[in-house]
Formats: C-alpha cells, structure tokens, sequence
C-alpha cells in the first residue's frame, strides 16, 4: 500500500519537474535538491498509516463534496411527501429494485444520502473559503504585528486579545446574527457575486434569501478565525526576525513586502499549512454547529448541521437515521482532516523527515541482512 | 590622505528604551569617512560600535531610537542627504545600493531557503532595473570577482551546502553587488577559522581599492586593524575617546583605554607568561559611570576630576584626537 502510493506521488512530482523543464531548460538540473526533497516528503507521508487514511477520507470527501451536487439524484427542493405520504420520515432499508432509501427520508420524503451530497458541497465550501480567507487575514495582520513591533504590535495584539477572550463560538452566535442583514445589501448591489457564490454552494437562485445566512455563517467564522493565526505567525516572525537574515535583508534595501513574504513567510510556513488543514475539520464542524443553532440557513437547504437539528424534533424513534448518517459524515470530514494534519506535521518537519527516511533505511538492511 | 569627505556623522545619539530603564547605547559620536578610506571603529563588546553603523542607515529597531544627531552622506558630487532625515524610501535606495553591509556571522545572514545566487540576483534586481539572466550572470561574474572558485556551480548551492568561508565571501559579493560607495563590515571575520581570517581581509582590501569604495570595519581585533585601516575610532562605553590615523594609534596611544586595548594583543616578538586584560567590563548604559566612563577601570584615575567632569574630545596633535584628562585641560 505505502509503496503504491510513494510511486503515484514520487510520479507525480516527476511529470511536474518535467513540465516545468518543458517551460524553462534547464529547471530539474537547478531545483535537483528541491525534487530530492519532495520525493522524501512524499516517501515520509506513505510510511504512515494515519495519514494515508486521512488522505484516502479526504480524497473521498472533497470528491463527493465538489461532484455530489452533480451525481444526485434528488433535487432538494422537490418535496415528495407531499405526493408519496409513504415517503415522509421513512427509516432505512436495502433493497436492489431500487426504489428504496438507503439511508431513509426527511420530512419532506426526501432521500437522506441524496441530501447529505448536497450538505457536504455546502460544508465543504463554508470551511475551505473560511480557511482561504480567514488564515491570510491571520498571516498578514500576524507578519505585520511581529515585523514593525512597537505600537503598531501592540495595537494589532490588543485587537486580537479581545477576540481570543471570547469563546469563538459565543462570538461567531452573535455575528451571525447581526450579519445577514448587512450581507443580503451587498448581495442585492452585487448580483455576479451572488450567482458565483450560489454556484459555488450548488443552491438555486430561489435560495438567494437563504445565501445570506450562509455567508453570514462564514463571515462570523472567518472574523473569529483569523487572530489564533495572527498570534501565532507574529510569534514565529519574533524569533525568525532576530535572524540576522533578515536584518542583512533589509540593509541591501529589500522593499518591506518583499521581505515579509519572500524571506519571513516561507521560514514560517510548514506550521502554519498544519495548523490549517486541522481547521478545516474544526471550520466545518463549527459551521454545521452554527446551523444545528438554527443561525445558518432554513429550509429547503440541506445543510448538515440543520438537518440534524430539524430531525431532533422527531428524535429518536423517527428519525435516528437522520442523526447518525449526518453526523456519521460530519465525523469522517473532520477526522480525515485531522489524520491528514497529523501526517502533515511529520511530513514539514525536516527533522521527523529524515527520521523516518533512517528508520526505514535501518529497516530494510536489517531485513537485507536475515 | 585630503580626499573629499563621504560621510560625515555628528553627535550620534542612540538609545533604547527597555523596561530596565533607558540604554545609553551611544553618547555624542561624531566621525567622518573619507572617500576611498578604511576606518576601523574599536571596543570592547557593548561599547555600541556596531549600534552607530546600524543608526547611520536607520536600522535600529524599536525599542532603540536615534534621538539626535545627523548623518551626511555624499551621494554624488551635487547631492548630499541626511539619512536620518530622508524618506524611507529614500533610504531604501541607499540601502544595499550605496551603502552595504557585511555581517558578523555569515551562517546566518543568509536566509537558508534560498540559494547563493539568489541572494545576489535579488539585490540587484531590486536596485536596478536588469532582467534576471542579465543579474544572474553578474552573480557568477560577482562570485568569481570575490574567489569562490566554479561560480557557475556554486550559484546554485543553499547556504549549508557552503562553508563558512565560503559562505561570507558570498555575503561579501551580495553587498558589493551594486558596487556601493560605503562598505560597512561588522566584525566580517569573528566567526571564521583563523586561516580564513586572512583572506577575507585581503579580499575587503583588495575590493577596496578595485572599487575605490570606503569601509567602515567594526572589529575588536587591533591585529586586524593594524593590517587593513587607514583611520582609528577607539570607542568605549558609547563614546568615541580617541581617534588618529592607524600609525599614531599604535606608535602613541594616549588614551588608557587605547593603551590597555594595545597590550592585550599578543605580540609574538616578545614571550610573556601571561595576557594582559583589562579588569572590569563595559559598564552598564543605563546607569554610565559619572565625568569619564572610564574611570572605574582606569589605572590613571584622578579622584575629584575623572568622576566628576566628561572629558572633551581635543586635538593632541594633528588629527589625533583623545578625550582624556591627561591629556587636556579643564
């Protein structure tokens, strides 16, 4: 399995060095180390089990996530139990014709599975823009605090004490309550964006009312995401910017932005890669929470956290089902966030690298030797 | 020796503002650099030699702040700014561009992400307006100039694939790399084998004069000093106390500090059993000691004169200046 899977990468990266010596003659020979060093990277992920899981839950996930709208065979506004009265909150059941639910109906007699497809395209996009946008606001409110120091420090780490006092959730509640009305006046000025966004969370235009809760979920995520990143990216740059690199890179007259992502960022990065693939497990579940509240969207939108929350009023006898397929699959993207991350962090750090390339070494001489 | 002035430094003022209390890193330093020259600044470590050569380009972080003092710098026979007054901007452009710096620990002054010819097409693409492969190739021409020998392979090697020796003289190539008027070399050879020592030295003076730049060279070592410097700055506890060209300092030092500084130096012409030292250390800036900031140490100390009244700065003979009681009058 792990060497399967350190070929598909290792030829991976290969046809990437190669397209790229296409591009510029002359590219492998230069970037020799860079390619050596990608493909130990590549061997330390398949040496680990949890992350070669997490990988294969993620794969999963993101696939069903951006192909599930696509593939699904209900659409979520067709409320069948108002015709079939045999299909309102019906339990599992396994039968080859066909024509039963796997995973059981709503309330509104539609099919739980062909709905979770739709609710695991909205979790997803919540927390992949959550952390695209939320961890750069953190990154770059973090490089400055840490580089000019002084006020300017002291104010940006003020700003963010506040934030970090109050627990996120409690935070994100009462953004996303206020948020929607704000949110639906820009979305009414700007209609391109309101169909890119209703695009990009697979919901039709008739949604458009409940887009604003959506977003409003994700700003209030978003504004509560970026100060732990801010905190921890300037306490890096504290100790990256007493290097005297830095220092030599200023007095050669290095324009400030320069140095801040060419010379700090990139010394600081690997962590903070971790750090967000950890968050887009805690950026989803947070969001389904925020929904399972009732502060997200409303009906018809199959989100997960509302789903679960609208099954409650029926819980347990008619409608376990419900519960557990939702929260199986909240469960199974987090934790193959999680895995990935956990891999992750072995994978940057040069030092568990090398161990795990020595240990795999001593390994096979010892075998060479029996 | 009568060449134009490059830069001229007034009552240099520096302080840090740190939760102990202020540090007086350095007091009234004045010093000019001719064109074409080397000076040496010399002390102790924390005397603030290399705090004055980070204010003259504003490279002093918070909590430090330059709090008085001007810093002419010529940057054509027109054109003469103050760098402690121009716009960042402005600065920028000096920086790296006229005047460079050259590092104390090479192994660190390069960001280990990016190779050695990175580092220099870096800082003459931000400076001037040349392609990549143009600068590139000034890189190899840079390399060769500073003896790294096969530059056209080194280029592509990451600051742990050189060694020490190796890896300042790329230092010294990035700074030289806009050819600028003003090399300041901050202790360039502390951190190498003493067998590379010598060559980096050679090196600097040799560029030196290809270029007809000047240099400031920062170090603790009179030996040194005695090899490569035109000029003397003798600076203790933040103050400049004595300055001459390099022959005077060594025929007739006047300052105490100068002349305990002299006998620590080894000389291999005479065997002795033990090193001199001076006893005591730098004091502590937050408080300098009262009138002399020497006098705690001094073997000459007058009770009532040296720890009451600062001694000026006065001209002993021509171009030889000393701040000493002994030597001047109240």
């Amino acid at each position: 399995m792990s060497e399967s899977v350190y070929n598909l990468l290792s030829k991976i990266i290969d046809l990437y060095a190669k397209s790229r010596e296409k591009v510029k003659y002359g590219w492998i020979q230069k970037n020799i180390s860079k390619i050596n060093e990608w493909k130990l990277m590549a061997y330390a992920y398949s040496r680990s089990y949890i992350g070669l899981v997490g990988g294969f839950l993620v794969l999963i996930t993101v696939l069903l996530a951006i192909l599930g709208p696509y593939v699904s065979w209900e659409e979520y506004w067709d409320y069948r139990a108002v015709l079939e009265p045999d299909l309102y909150l019906r339990p599992p059941c396994l039968s080859f014709t066909g024509n039963c639910p796997l995973l059981g109906t709503d309330e509104w007699g539609r099919d739980i599975l062909a709905m979770i497809l739709y609710g695991m395209r909205i979790s997803f996009v919540i927390s992949l823009l959550v952390v695209v946008l939320g961890v750069p606001l953190g990154i770059i409110l973090g490089l400055m605090a840490g580089y000019k120091g002084g006020i300017i420090d002291e104010i940006l780490m003020r700003i963010t004490d506040m934030f970090i006092a109050f627990p996120g959730l409690i935070l994100s509640i009462a953004f996303a309550t206020v948020l929607p009305e704000r949110i639906r006046g820009l979305l009414d000025t700007h209609p391109a964006l309101r169909d890119f966004l209703l695009g990009l969370f697979a919901l039709r235009p008739q949604e458009y009312s409940q887009l604003a809760a959506l977003l409003s979920v994700f700003s209030a995520l978003i504004i509560v995401w970026w100060p732990g990143y801010a905190r921890i990216v300037r306490g890096s740059v504290l100790s990256v910017k007493e290097q005297t690199f830095i220092e030599a890179a200023r007095s050669l007259g290095l324009s400030t932005w320069r140095i801040l992502l060419k010379h700090l960022l990139p010394n600081i990065i690997s962590p903070i890669l971790v750090m967000a693939t950890f968050d887009l497990a805690t950026a989803t579940l947070l969001a389904a929470s925020l929904s399972f509240l009732g502060l997200g969207p409303q009906d018809p939108v199959p989100e997960l956290g509302f789903m679960i929350s609208k099954a409650g009023l029926y819980f347990p006898e008619r409608s376990w089902w419900i519960v557990i397929a939702d929260g199986t699959v909240l469960l199974l993207i987090a934790l193959g966030w999680n895995l990935l991350g956990d891999a992750l962090r072995d994978v940057f750090d040069p030092r568990t690298r090398r161990a795990i390339e020595v240990k795999a070494r001593a390994k096979s001489l010892k075998e060479g030797k029996k | 020796m009568k060449l134009d002035k490059l830069l001229e430094v007034r009552n240099l003022d520096v302080r840090f503002y740190t939760y102990a209390g202020v540090v007086q890193a350095v007091s009234n330093v004045s010093f000019d650099v001719y064109e074409g020259e080397i000076i040496a600044l010399v002390g102790e470590t924390g005397c603030g030699k290399t705090v004055t050569t980070r204010a003259i380009t504003r490279l002093i972080d918070p909590p430090g702040r330059v709090v008085s003092g001007s810093a002419l710098f010529k940057r054509n026979e027109k054109d003469v700014v103050d760098l402690l007054k121009i716009s960042d901007d402005e600065l920028r452009n000096i920086r790296g561009n006229e005047i460079a710096y050259v590092f104390q620990d090479p192994s660190s002054a390069l960001n280990p992400l990016y190779t050695a010819g990175h580092h220099i097409v870096e800082t003459i693409t931000s400076h001037r307006n040349v392609s990549k492969k143009a600068a590139s190739s000034e890189a190899i021409r840079l390399l060769r100039e500073v003896l790294i020998p096969h530059p056209e392979a080194r280029i592509k090697n990451y600051p742990h694939e050189l060694s020490g020796g190796m890896r300042q003289r790329v230092v010294i190539a990035t700074a030289i790399a806009n050819h600028p008027k003003l090399l300041i070399a901050d202790e360039p050879t502390t951190n190498l084998d003493v067998t590379v020592q010598a060559q980096i030295l050679d090196l600097i003076k040799e560029l030196q004069k290809k270029y007809g730049m000047s240099v400031i060279l920062i170090t603790h070592n009179l030996g040194v000093v005695a090899e490569v410097a035109d000029r003397v700055y003798i600076m203790y506890a933040g103050k400049v106390v004595e300055y001459s060209d390099v022959y005077t300092i060594y025929e007739k030092p006047l300052h105490p500090y100068t002349k305990s500084l002299l006998n620590a130096v080894p000389n291999v012409l005479k065997k002795i059993e033990r090193l001199e030292y001076i006893p005591g250390t730098v004091p502590n800036l937050i408080n300098p000691p009262s009138g002399c900031r020497f006098h705690p140490r001094c073997p000459f100390f007058m009770k009532g004169l040296c720890d009451v009244k600062e001694p000026k700065l006065v001209e002993v003979e021509k171009g030889h200046y000393v701040a000493c009681w002994l030597h001047s009058k109240g």
